[in-house]
């Protein structure tokens, strides 16, 4: 069974029925399906739509646009390392090198297990203790290639 | 015996290990048989000491940092409890002593929830003030104050809430951009987490002066902790009467909410955040209307960066004067600015407009982390220009750095040390646009990718003088055919490291030549 066949209708419904009262409801929308499915199922678009009277189209556009959103579900861990310019200024680039040949994986990428995607992230406002990730909830700083290898083996063990 | 310790929740002190810290203080003071009371502060803004612990003594907070959780027992043997043994007094540290703090005065200093720490410190009495003044007045108090906008463009707080003001709507909003997505700069993040309830009276004072009873923050995805303090600090103000139909008993009503990004850069634009809000795709809309006549759904709206709604607080409360007696030219008050990148002293710095960009770097800032020489200092975020050190007498002004060739932005300060390549960083300011475009128009959305092809070009050593000609052409077209500011300035980082690093464009050509 695919992640798309299993998904519970009547949750998505729900969710978007709580925020129908809003002014704007999409973006509150989908941040919601996401954090509940941990990505937007394919079904939810049109379900958005109907319930906001706008077109199939303009929804998938919006889905689309945000980087954040995603199409398909994340690995079980999620690991985003700042490629930003003040930690690439603290060595942050081989950091993500390291990053991304200890997980076998190049950026954008989830393992074919399931077990990780590894994502680029635009600054996470801790640039003074640069370079800087982000592995599933916990914030990481002053990393090294070392130091950042031993995070992530760490989170996948 | 009893002691208080303030351990940072900052983000970046939790990056850094902070909350291990408190763990580990916890520990070793309940072994010592010593009554600990860990209070969770934000952030004083000396990064490079978080996590910075202070310890409450009869003579101030005693600082300590950066700790590790594996130091904790031997600074308590060293008498941490007694506030011995550490960096002394924390207002004492030269990088804070040398800051006028106007916006970041409690920051650090408070416990960010605590409603009774905040109006100890001069809390709510701007929106106090304002409840007692027509609106007109509240306008004309910042107008006098000459606060201009900290989110990038400097436009004139006061003209733009005048424009609302007299806007005749059913309905008006405030906007607080939280956007924050500039390398480099970390400001809104730190005082969303370290001093949460400024915010909301900032953005309370915006709706009595224009009218508007209803706030949006919009912020990043990316700040998750920030969102985290501003949701209960919110409920708190509004349990509280500082936010809902009676604002501090006022009868004016104003009460606001948050709203979270989803990863798009371009949506720190005003315009692509209010289509944001919206639910659409955030696309930057052509002006006019402006957003102070048609901004959110149609009604008349003030969207300002949070350092601008911020600086109001203060502005209301000490007068206009007080504000503009300090900076430079037609700066006026005060910039929270941010040291980042290679610097052995990194943090905010909040300081009155003039002082210059080697101050910054070289004194403020310590110089490089590695130690190597500085190459390149990056003002500004990604569509900041970047600096050599011939060019640091350059102080921190919005006329002096547009005159320099590049902008203040957000008063994000990112520096490199020799071993950076400006081929590179000029790359990834074309990628970074290409990659963030909001697809509206062709100069930024096509033109950014073929700097980058032109760019690789160059890096690879090919026809490296006629390329660097089509990447200057490039940039004037970027420059004169785009909307926004995302198109509109990329050029300048790609230009500066053009123009002021031609050695690393042309090593290119020779090393071809040597093939
Ligand atoms: C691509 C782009 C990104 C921007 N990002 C931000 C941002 O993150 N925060 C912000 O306050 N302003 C940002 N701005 C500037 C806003 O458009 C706008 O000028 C600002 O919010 C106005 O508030 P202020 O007058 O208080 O500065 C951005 C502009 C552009 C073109
Ligand atoms: S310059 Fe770029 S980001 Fe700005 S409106 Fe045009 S396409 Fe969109
Ligand atoms: S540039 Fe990496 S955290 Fe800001
Ligand atoms: S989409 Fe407007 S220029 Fe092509």
């Amino acid at each position: 069974m695919t992640a798309r066949d299993s998904i519970d209708l009547e949750r998505l419904g729900a969710i978007i029925a709580a925020h129908g009262h809003m002014p704007g409801p999409t973006l509150p929308t989908l941040h919601a399906i996401q954090e509940a499915f941990g990505f937007i199922p394919e079904a939810a678009i049109q379900m958005i739509a109907d319930a906001e009277n706008r077109s199939r189209a303009e929804i998938h556009g919006v889905v689309t646009f945000y980087h954040d959103f995603r199409q398909a579900p994340a690995g079980r861990h999620v690991v985003k390392v700042c490629r930003a310019e003040a930690c690439q200024a603290m060595g942050g680039e081989a950091v993500a090198k390291r990053i991304s040949s200890r997980l076998g994986l190049d950026f954008g990428e989830t393992a074919a297990d399931g077990g990780v995607t590894l994502e680029n992230v635009y600054c996470l406002g801790l640039c003074a203790t640069a370079p800087s990730a982000m592995v599933d909830e916990r914030l990481c700083g002053r990393l090294t290639p070392d130091k950042a290898e031993r995070i992530v083996a760490e989170t996948l063990s | 015996m009893s002691v208080t310790f303030h351990v940072p929740q900052d983000a970046a002190a939790l990056a850094v290990g902070a909350d291990a810290v408190a763990e580990a203080i916890r520990i070793e003071a309940g072994k010592r048989g010593i009554a600990a009371r860990i209070i969770r502060n934000g952030s004083r803004g000396m990064l490079w000491l978080e996590p910075l612990v202070e310890v409450a003594t009869p003579e101030g907070r005693m600082a300590f940092g950066p700790v590790e959780a594996e130091d904790v027992p031997a600074l308590f043997d060293a008498g941490m409890a007694e506030g011995r043994g550490g960096l002394g007094p924390t207002e004492e540290i030269p990088f804070l002593k040398a800051q006028t703090r106007f916006t970041f005065a409690r920051c650090g200093v408070i416990a960010p929830l605590s409603l009774s720490d905040y109006a100890a410190m001069d809390g709510w009495k701007g929106l106090a003030r304002a409840i007692t003044l027509p609106p007109a007045e509240i306008v004309d108090e910042v107008t006098r104050s000459g606060l201009r906008g900290r989110g990038g463009a400097g436009f004139p707080t006061g003209i733009k809430w005048k424009t609302v003001l007299e806007a005749k709507a059913d309905r008006k909003y405030i906007v607080a951009n939280a956007d924050e997505g500039d390398s480099g700069t970390f400001a809104d993040r730190m005082l969303m987490e370290g001093d949460p309830f400024h915010l909301i009276e900032g953005m309370a004072i915006a709706g009595m002066a224009v009218g508007a009873t209803h706030g949006y923050l919009y912020t990043r995805s990316e700040y998750p902790h920030a969102i985290a303090v501003m949701e209960a600090a919110i409920g708190l103000a509004r349990d509280a009467g500082f936010l809902g139909p009676s604002v501090m008993g006022s009868g004016r009503a104003f009460d606001m909410e948050i709203r979270t990004g989803a990863g798009a850069y371009v949506c720190g634009e005003e315009t692509a955040l209010l289509e944001s809000i919206e639910g659409k795709r955030g696309q930057v809309r052509a002006k006019p209307p402006l957003p102070a006549h048609e901004g959110l759904f149609g009604r008349p709206t003030v969207i300002n960066n949070i350092l601008s709604l911020t600086a109001v607080p203060f502005i209301l409360d000490k007068g206009a004067a007080a504000y503009a007696e300090v900076g430079f030219g037609r700066s006026r008050g005060t910039m929270p600015i941010q040291l980042a990148g290679n610097l052995r002293h990194g943090g905010l710095f909040e300081v009155g407009f003039g002082i210059t960009l080697g101050e910054l770097v070289n004194e403020i800032g310590g110089g490089t982390m590695t130690g190597r020489p500085v190459k390149a200092v990056q003002v500004g975020g990604p569509l900041g220009a970047y600096f050599p050190p011939a060019l640091f007498d350059t102080p921190f002004d919005y006329e002096a750095f547009t005159k320099a060739g590049g902008l203040i932005g957000h008063g994000g300060v990112v520096v490199f040390d020799d071993t950076v390549d400006m081929v590179q960083q000029a790359r990834f300011a074309m990628d970074f646009c290409a990659v963030e475009s909001c697809g509206k128009c062709t100069p930024c959305r096509i033109g950014s990718t073929r700097g980058v092809e032109t760019i690789d070009k160059i890096a690879a050593g090919r026809d490296v003088a006629a390329n660097l000609q089509l990447v200057e052409d490039l940039c004037e077209t970027m420059k004169f055919g785009s909307l926004c500011a995302l198109g509109g300035f990329t050029p300048y980082p790609v230009l500066s490291a053009l123009h002021h690093f031609p050695d690393d464009f042309v090593a290119r050509q020779t090393a071809q030549a040597a093939e």
